[in-house]
């Protein structure tokens, strides 16, 4: 655990200042490979969005040290790199669970019975949209037309794509996932 | 009527053509013949004679957009060494799924597409923008380009001519506004994306300050058929003045909802009734999106209305997409433009009052009517919104694309917006 982490927090929005060099925080892996991303568009800033991905997919999230060091490594400022990474739907600034689950809530799925499908989801996680089950396992999140309108309603958990989903098919796959639970050691997700 | 499909001919969504099968159909032909046999400028002009529009949304000419890139003389001032293509692969606009098909399922085809569309503009450096939820068109891609680059389709001295060309994918983080070309070119810098202020337009000043042309997966799919083929041919395979093939979709209570590629100009009424199967039993239409969220609704007054660009214009609303999302008879229609305007709200960028407010005032006032709640100020409110998010008043396409569905909405059904206010609750409820 890093420094800032364990500092005090002074409210929603700000952010401690980070003493730390992002060489103690980044692994030579994230570090290389955002090196890659800057090398393909010349300028460091521009691979912001890449390495707030590449740091999300190995951390699950994107922690306010995370962003220190990367804006560090891109030589950019906090609150750029802050402006970015609040843009985009998928880059999550705070802690999710084990699966990110983004059900369309778009016209398609509205006019094919999402509605039904995303009871039962919330039913069976037992959450709403924007919550995270207690055991880190679900977090529930909305998302835009996913690209599946002849095939809805749909969601997609991770990278995968479930469609043509029926309240039942829904709890099925959510059910297959709890069960899994108790095979896979648990994982933190920093 | 010709039923040729050169878009979706190879498609495998199963298992996309690798390389070797992919030039075994004929694959990278386009590339061989016009990088070594054809200048830039042939190529531009085969392309302006097919007379291919751009299949993002707009209909703009494609060789016309590209005749905007200055061609400078190396000693000019003015010269730009750097040009860029990007392919927008964005798709994002809910009713939307044609562009993941062709990703999806042949994306050797969108490689070839791209080298001559940067060939024809004097690029040397190419970019695919992929939205970031398709995760299965972002392996396959990377795994063809990492193929061309093998079989010295990308990279220097393409098939041994002096081209070059680097091709990369960028794949996004979920934000609509992206889609906008100029909101990309911000995201692909790194910047907040936000729209730019047109003029400049891209082609003279885009992707760092260089010209950069911004094309659909859609419009770029084309090129390599119109070069093996020829524009006439191209030209033959429409129905109607637009040349060319389109992916036609269908979504909503349809038997089949799906993707179509069709010769451009068919009829809704073939669309849904031959393709789509028609409505779901019990179902009856109640009105369509001809072209994506951000088209004005018709009604089931338009089925004989050609599917092209000049036609739905003047049938007041935009062939857009040309994914047709469906409205039955048993859906609330207060409800369907409720949920249109709420992503136009989530997905506004912030940047100018009237979408960032205007868009949130629409869906206020919307669910309240939907609730029971509304008045009949409410309905003048409405009009009046649609006027303040309207083109020239806004600082990109995003507001005037929401106020479509919504002002079109309150001329077509105007009743059911009345009966919502009259009886106090929504008519349609529990009628699923
Ligand atoms: C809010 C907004 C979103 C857009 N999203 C897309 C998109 O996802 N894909 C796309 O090809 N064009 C999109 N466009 C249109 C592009 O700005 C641009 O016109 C298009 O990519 C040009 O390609 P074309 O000439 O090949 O049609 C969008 C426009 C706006 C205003
Ligand atoms: S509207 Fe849900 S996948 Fe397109």
């Amino acid at each position: 655990m890093s420094l800032a982490t364990q500092l005090p927090r002074t409210g929603e929005g700000n952010i401690e200042i980070n003493q730390l060099s992002y060489r103690d925080y980044l692994s030579m892996d994230e570090i290389d490979a955002i090196e890659h991303e800057v090398s393909i568009m010349g300028k460091r800033h521009a691979a912001g969005i890449e390495a707030l991905k590449l740091v999300q997919k190995n951390r699950g999230w994107i922690s306010d040290d995370s962003l220190y060091a990367i804006a560090e490594l891109l030589q950019m400022t906090v609150s750029q790199l802050e402006g970015i990474a609040t843009f985009y739907n998928l880059i999550y600034r705070q802690p999710v669970g084990r699966y990110v689950i983004h059900v369309c809530d778009s016209i398609s799925c509205y006019l094919t019975g999402y509605q039904a499908v995303s009871e039962a989801i919330k039913a069976q996680l037992g959450i709403g949209y924007g919550q995270t089950t207690e055991d880190g396992m679900f977090t529930l999140l909305t998302n835009a037309c996913l690209g599946s309108c002849d095939k809805a309603p749909a969601m997609m958990i991770g990278e995968d794509h479930f469609e043509h989903l029926t309240p039942q098919s829904a709890r099925d796959i959510l059910q297959q996932l709890q069960q899994e639970r108790g095979k896979k050691p648990e994982t933190t997700q920093k | 009527m010709t039923t040729e499909t050169p878009l979706t001919k190879h498609i495998n969504l199963a298992q996309p053509l690798a390389m070797a099968d992919y030039v075994d159909v004929g694959g990278y032909q386009s590339v061989k013949k016009a990088v070594l046999q054809m200048s830039a400028s042939e190529v531009m002009a085969v392309v302006k004679d097919s007379g291919l529009k751009g299949r993002g949304g707009a209909g703009f000419p494609t060789a016309m957009k590209w005749s905007f890139v200055p061609d400078f003389e190396p000693q000019d001032p003015r010269y730009s060494e750097d040009k860029y293509l990007i392919c927008n692969a964005d798709e994002m606009e809910p009713g939307t799924f044609k562009d993941r098909w062709l990703l999806e399922g042949v994306p050797h085809q969108l490689i070839e597409s791209m080298i001559i569309a940067s060939y024809a503009i004097g690029a040397n450096k190419a970019f695919i923008f992929l939205r970031g939820e398709y995760h299965l068109a972002a392996r396959r891609l990377q795994t063809a380009i990492d193929e061309a680059y093998a079989h010295g389709y990308l990279g220097s001295n393409i098939q041994q001519s002096d081209y070059q060309l680097d091709l990369y994918l960028h794949t996004s983080a979920g934000r609509y506004i992206c889609g906008e070309e100029t909101a990309l070119i911000n995201a692909l810098e790194g910047q907040r994306a936000n729209p730019r202020a047109k003029p400049p337009f891209p082609q003279v000043s885009g992707l760092f300050g260089k010209p950069t042309i911004v094309n659909n997966v859609e419009t770029l799919s084309n090129l390599p058929h119109i070069i093996n083929q020829g524009p006439s041919w191209f030209k033959a395979l429409s129905n109607n003045q637009d040349a060319g093939t389109k992916i036609y979709g269908a979504s909503g209570r349809v038997q089949r909802p799906g993707l179509w590629e069709l010769p451009m100009g068919i009829t809704v009424r073939e669309l849904l009734f031959k393709h789509a199967g028609g409505m779901q039993p019990g179902l009856n239409l109640k009105g369509f999106l001809p072209g994506g969220a951000s088209t004005d609704f018709l009604t089931a007054d338009h089925l004989d209305l050609v599917m092209g660009y000049d036609e739905v214009s003047q049938a007041g609303s935009r062939l857009g997409t040309g994914g047709i999302i469906v409205l039955d008879d048993h859906n609330c229609p207060v409800g369907m433009v409720l949920n249109l305007l709420k992503f136009f709200a989530q997905e506004s960028c912030g940047f100018c009052t009237p979408c960032r407010d205007g868009t949130a005032w629409v869906v206020e006032t919307l669910t309240r009517i939907e609730q029971g709640q509304g008045t009949k100020q409410d309905l003048d409110s409405l009009h009046k919104l649609c006027d303040f998010m309207w083109l020239g008043k806004t600082h990109c396409a995003l507001a005037p694309g929401a106020v479509e569905p919504l002002q079109s909405a309150l001329k077509y059904f105007h009743d059911d917006f009345e009966q919502h206010i009259d009886k106090h609750c929504c008519p349609y409820h529990g009628h699923h």
